[in-house]
Parts: structure tokens; C-alpha cells; sequence
């Protein structure tokens, strides 16, 4: 008998659904604890919040921390004044405009203005300026209810946030790994740029909350065109369809003029404010609001994304930004 | 004197709360949304806008292989993993520069030869009125937004010394409480916070004041969507009280200004308050920012 020869395991690709907005405020973290709990009963899902610079799903979810971990970036420029000799050089030097002479020509660093690229630092002919690391956040590794929840906040003024949402979901794809869940469901950052960028790096799939508004729609299509440029699959919610009608109509038609996938609509309910006031995702309780969102819970968990062309490409996250 | 409207957390109002203030302020100001990522102070007010002026930073663009001694000292200063060596060779990723020109000044051959990137492009114009008004909108899939919003309010700069009067700017500020809102805020003299009474709106809040108030600017809070939930609007009360912040106004929640907005239009006609609680808001933020008293 021929010995049959076993497969190299590989570890099962890992689904990244990202739930993203453009606009801050159309009911993206409300929506993603509603799915967490939809997605709760399959038991595959890790966690993982990426709006680590005003961070919120913790407070529906609750967590546990078990594990914390201090995040360091780069600083801020500081001068040793006694080393100094007031040269100017780290000022000609200074892109961002960040060194300013102050009293005896010695220079002065406006912390608000430098990058901390560490180029005054490298010219400085007396050694005299020092870039000292810094702790920037902290991250977490929790249990919810609704399983295992990998979360950060940036101390607030810091940078270095894309860097930080890359941190937490690497390290709740390596948890999903270690525990054998083949599902990310990450709350992702609004707007378009640094942290959003780095929330759809890897993603599988990047579910759209839109709000049906002249602001929500336009955010949307900025978002949808980043997605776009990187190649990641979109699908849509139309949160609040209610208080637009008409702009709800124009959404859809766009969605489906882009190929973009209509998982579903909420209507505007007030119970949901007070829903999330109680610490409750609207799919814990038993609603209409609640069956709503679990049909739109179940499209989107059993949705095949359509190859798209190419390999997508993301940059790492930029250290300072 | 200008004062950067902002909110920590996305979707608190302040685009509807600066435009309305704007509609409402009693002396010629400039408006300004530095909000590049996703601009829509101009959804609600209508500026006719010149063509859009591209900026871009200065980085490396390629390598002068004739002059490129590969000695690695460009890749020693770069902070942000845009310069590699490949054996003998260096390789630069302008996707990854922060603009910081460490490089080219450290290059002893002159071989990094300056390419540029576009982060996006700014636009002046006014409002019907004559208020003049700058916006600016990231290029998509552009990373950097604060060398962009830099841009922006150095175009400010220019604008305000043209209008030699000295008069106020009004800022729609990025959301969040990172790079992008406190350069606006470290270039404005004032703050005036939108707040959400939601939980995640307090949450973010907190964050928010905790950021700005380091920077030492004046802050004052617009409570928005009030009257939903007692206990969240006193909550924020409460923490105006204990962090001595003026709270300068609490404009009522309603699904029919809701839907107002959603239009792109301002609930003046709509809600007989608005324009009393925002002409109220404005004279008091004119008070307390600027010590003038206009009546």
C-alpha cells in the first residue's frame, strides 16, 4: 500500500471584515457590537477594536483585560541646553518648522510642530539633542461576552496611531491563530487617511456604515475610492435610512453602479442611543431593530467577495504618523 | 483670534454647529474646514471655490546610480523605512516619506535626486457675502494629512494678513484627538468643543479634553443633540463643572432637524430656536475668546 502523503498544513487564510465610515458618527461602533454578538454564536470571530484614538466599542463590550502591554513610539525632540552651543544647524536642518531660537540663539523645539524625524538630532554637531521614546498608548488583550476583544487607546495629542492600529490587529490575527478563529471583526477608524489606511491593510472585506446625508454620502464616496485604490471588496449598510429617503435612493444606486454590496438598511430608532446607554448591543435584545440587523449580520458573514484584480497593496504604517 | 471647532469623536455636529455660528457671527470672519479628509463645511454653506492648488512634499524621488557610493547613510537617517539597500544598491519608497529631508542633507555624493508627492490639493474662495473661505481635501490613499493641513493654514496666513483687520477665523476641525486635529489646534487660539451626550460621545469627550487642555488654548463646549437621555446630558454638565469649561449653548436633539441636515440645509426655519441659541453662542464665544462685547 502507498503511503499517502499529508498536505503541508498551512493555517486557513484569515477573513478581515473591517467595519469603516468616512464620516465619524453614522453608528459604526453601535453596529459593529451588534454584529460582535450576531457573529458571538458562531464562536469564530475574534474581536478587535482599531479606532485606537477615541476607541469605544469597550464600552458596550465590556471587557476583561487579561493582558496589557505599553506602546512606545518615537518622541519629541528635546536640547540639552548646557551641551549647546547655539550653531543653528538643527534649526537649517528642521523641515516642519519646529526649532525656533530662543534665548541666546539657543534653539527651541515647538513639541506640537516636530515629527520627531530625528534629523536635528543626527546634524547636531554637540550631541546635545536627544529624541527619548516615548509610551504614546497602551494595548489590551480582554475577554468579552462575545469572546476574545484586542484593543488599544493612544494617549490622547500623541502620534504614531497608524502605527498602533497595525499593532492591534496584528496581534489579534496572531491571536486568532494561536486559538484556531478564522474571523476578524475589527471596528475600524474613521476618515481616510493614516489610521483607516492601516485598518484595511489585510481585509477581506470592508463593510461601509453610511449615513443617508449630503455629508455622509460624500464622505462615503471618498472612502469607497480609498478602498478601491487598495483593492479591497466593499459593502454597504445604510444606517438611519429613515431621515433621507431620497438620499438613501441615490446611495443605493450608486452602490449598485460601483458593484458595491447592499448588505442592508437600518431605519433611525431612538431605542438604540438608549440600548448603548444600558451597555447592550441592539442584537441583545429582541426587537424588530435587532432582527434587522442580524438579516443584515447573516449577508455579510456568508458573503463570497468577487475577486478583485490585482494584489492589493498597503504601506506599512509610516512610524511618526 | 481663531477658534478651532472640534469634537474627539466623528460626527458630533461640528460641521452644522460651525456653519451655523458662521451664519450667526456678528462681525466679518474667515471660514476655514481643515477637515481634509473629509471636508463638508461647504455642503452646508455654498463657497464658489477657485480652481484647487495642488500640494505635495519634497522626497526622494530616485537614486543616481553613477553617484550612489551605496555607503547607507540616507537609510541610517530615515525614520519612516523609505530608503533600503539591496546588496550594493539603495532603493527609495516615496509612499513611505514623511518629508523630513534628512536624507538629501546627509547624502555625501548628492545622488538621492527630489521627486515629489501629491498629498492633495487647498481651495479659496467666499461665500456669497464676501466671507472669504479655504478648504483642502486629501489625494485618496494619501497617508499624511497634517503637511497638507499645514499647507492649508499657511494659505490662511496670507488671507488673514490681505484682510488687515484682524478679524476672526472660524476652524471646522478634523475629528479624533491625533496628529491631525492638534495641528489645527496648535495653530488656533481657541477651542470650542462639540459634544455628543452618547456614551461614546462622553468617552471620546474626555479624551478630547485631556488633549487639548494641554495645549493650554481656551476652551469652551456646544452641548449637541440634548435632551435624549438625562443622565448623559447631566453627565456632561457635570464634567463642564468640575473641569471649570463654559458650556455655551445645548441645542436639542430633533428627528426633523436630523433630516434638515441630512439636505445639506441648516435648521433655521425648521427649529424656531436655532437662530437664538447660535446668535447667543456666538456672542458669548466672541466674550469669552476674544474679551469683545458686540451688541
Amino acid at each position: 500500500m502507498t503511503e499517502q502523503i499529508a498536505p503541508k498544513s498551512r493555517p486557513a487564510p484569515l477573513r478581515e471584515i473591517v467595519v469603516i465610515s468616512g464620516k465619524g458618527g453614522t453608528g459604526k461602533t453601535s453596529l459593529t457590537a451588534a454584529f460582535a454578538a450576531c457573529a458571538a454564536e458562531g464562536g469564530n470571530a475574534v474581536l478587535c477594536d482599531l479606532d485606537v484614538d477615541t476607541p469605544d466599542l469597550h464600552i458596550v463590550l465590556a471587557p476583561e483585560v487579561r493582558e496589557s502591554f505599553e506602546f512606545r513610539g518615537r518622541g519629541k525632540a528635546v536640547v540639552a541646553h548646557p551641551l549647546c552651543v547655539a550653531c543653528g544647524e538643527c534649526g537649517r536642518h528642521c523641515r516642519f518648522g519646529a526649532i525656533v531660537p530662543g534665548e541666546g540663539g539657543k534653539p527651541v523645539i515647538d513639541p506640537l510642530a516636530c515629527e520627531g524625524c530625528g534629523v536635528c538630532k543626527a546634524f547636531c554637531p554637540q550631541q546635545a539633542i536627544m529624541l527619548p521614546e516615548i509610551i504614546c498608548g497602551e494595548w489590551h488583550v480582554s475577554e468579552t461576552r462575545f469572546g476574545p476583544f484586542v484593543h488599544a487607546v493612544l494617549r490622547p495629542g500623541q502620534e504614531n496611531s497608524g502605527r498602533l492600529v497595525s499593532l492591534v490587529k496584528q496581534e489579534a490575527r496572531n491571536l486568532a491563530r494561536k486559538i484556531g478563529r478564522d474571523t476578524l471583526l475589527c471596528d475600524g477608524s474613521p476618515g481616510t487617511g493614516c489610521p483607516v489606511i492601516s485598518s484595511l491593510s489585510g481585509a477581506t472585506l470592508a463593510v461601509c456604515v453610511i449615513e443617508p446625508s449630503l455629508s455622509g454620502k460624500s464622505d462615503f464616496e471618498r472612502v469607497a475610492s480609498v478602498c478601491r485604490h487598495f483593492r479591497i471588496p466593499v459593502g454597504v449598510v445604510i444606517n438611519r435610512c429613515t431621515l433621507n429617503p431620497d438620499i438613501t435612493e441615490q446611495l443605493e444606486a450608486f452602490c449598485r453602479q460601483e458593484g458595491y454590496a447592499i448588505f442592508g438598511k437600518v431605519p433611525f430608532d431612538a431605542s438604540l442611543v438608549r440600548t448603548t446607554a444600558a451597555g447592550l448591543a441592539a442584537t441583545e435584545e429582541d426587537t424588530p431593530l435587532a432582527r434587522t440587523i442580524r438579516d443584515i449580520w447573516q449577508r455579510i458573514d456568508t458573503f463570497k467577495a468577487p475577486l478583485l484584480q490585482g494584489r492589493p497593496f498597503i504601506p506599512a504604517a509610516p512610524a511618526g504618523s | 483670534m481663531r477658534i478651532a471647532i472640534a469634537s474627539g469623536k466623528g460626527g458630533a455636529g461640528k460641521t452644522s454647529i460651525a456653519a451655523s455660528l458662521a451664519r450667526m457671527w456678528p462681525v466679518p470672519h474667515i471660514l476655514c474646514d481643515t477637515d481634509v479628509e473629509a471636508p463638508n463645511l461647504h455642503i452646508y454653506l455654498h463657497p464658489s471655490l477657485n480652481d484647487e492648488e495642488p500640494v505635495s512634499i519634497a522626497v526622494p524621488g530616485k537614486v543616481n546610480q553613477d553617484l550612489c557610493t551605496a555607503c547607507g547613510l540616507c537609510r541610517q537617517i530615515c525614520g519612516y523605512g523609505a530608503i533600503a539597500r539591496f546588496g550594493k544598491r539603495i532603493s527609495v519608497f516615496p509612499d513611505m516619506c514623511h518629508g523630513c529631508g534628512g536624507c538629501f542633507d546627509v547624502c555625501p555624493t548628492g545622488a538621492l535626486v527630489e521627486g515629489t508627492r501629491a498629498l492633495g490639493g487647498i481651495s479659496l474662495g467666499s461665500l456669497g457675502d464676501g466671507t472669504p473661505y479655504l478648504t483642502g481635501a486629501t489625494r485618496i490613499g494619501e497617508v499624511m494629512t497634517p503637511p497638507l493641513i499645514r499647507a492649508l493654514l499657511s494659505r490662511l496666513d496670507d488671507v488673514e494678513r490681505e484682510s488687515h483687520d484682524g478679524r476672526d477665523v472660524l476652524l471646522d476641525s478634523p475629528p479624533g484627538v491625533s496628529c491631525p486635529v492638534m495641528t489645527v489646534v496648535s495653530r488656533a487660539d481657541a477651542v470650542l468643543m462639540v459634544v455628543d451626550p452618547s456614551p461614546f460621545g462622553r468617552s471620546d469627550f474626555a479624551l478630547a479634553y485631556e488633549a487639548f487642555s494641554r495645549t493650554g488654548r481656551k476652551l469652551a463646549c456646544i452641548l449637541n443633540r440634548a435632551g435624549q437621555s438625562e443622565s448623559g446630558d447631566a453627565a456632561v454638565r457635570a464634567f463642564c463643572r468640575e473641569h471649570d469649561l463654559p458650556l455655551l449653548a445645548e441645542i436639542p436633539f430633533s428627528e426633523r432637524c436630523a433630516a434638515v441636515l441630512s439636505r445639506g440645509e441648516l435648521p433655521f426655519d425648521a427649529e424656531a430656536a436655532w437662530k437664538s441659541i447660535f446668535r447667543d453662542a456666538a456672542e458669548k464665544m466672541r466674550a469669552l475668546f476674544t474679551g469683545d462685547c458686540h451688541d
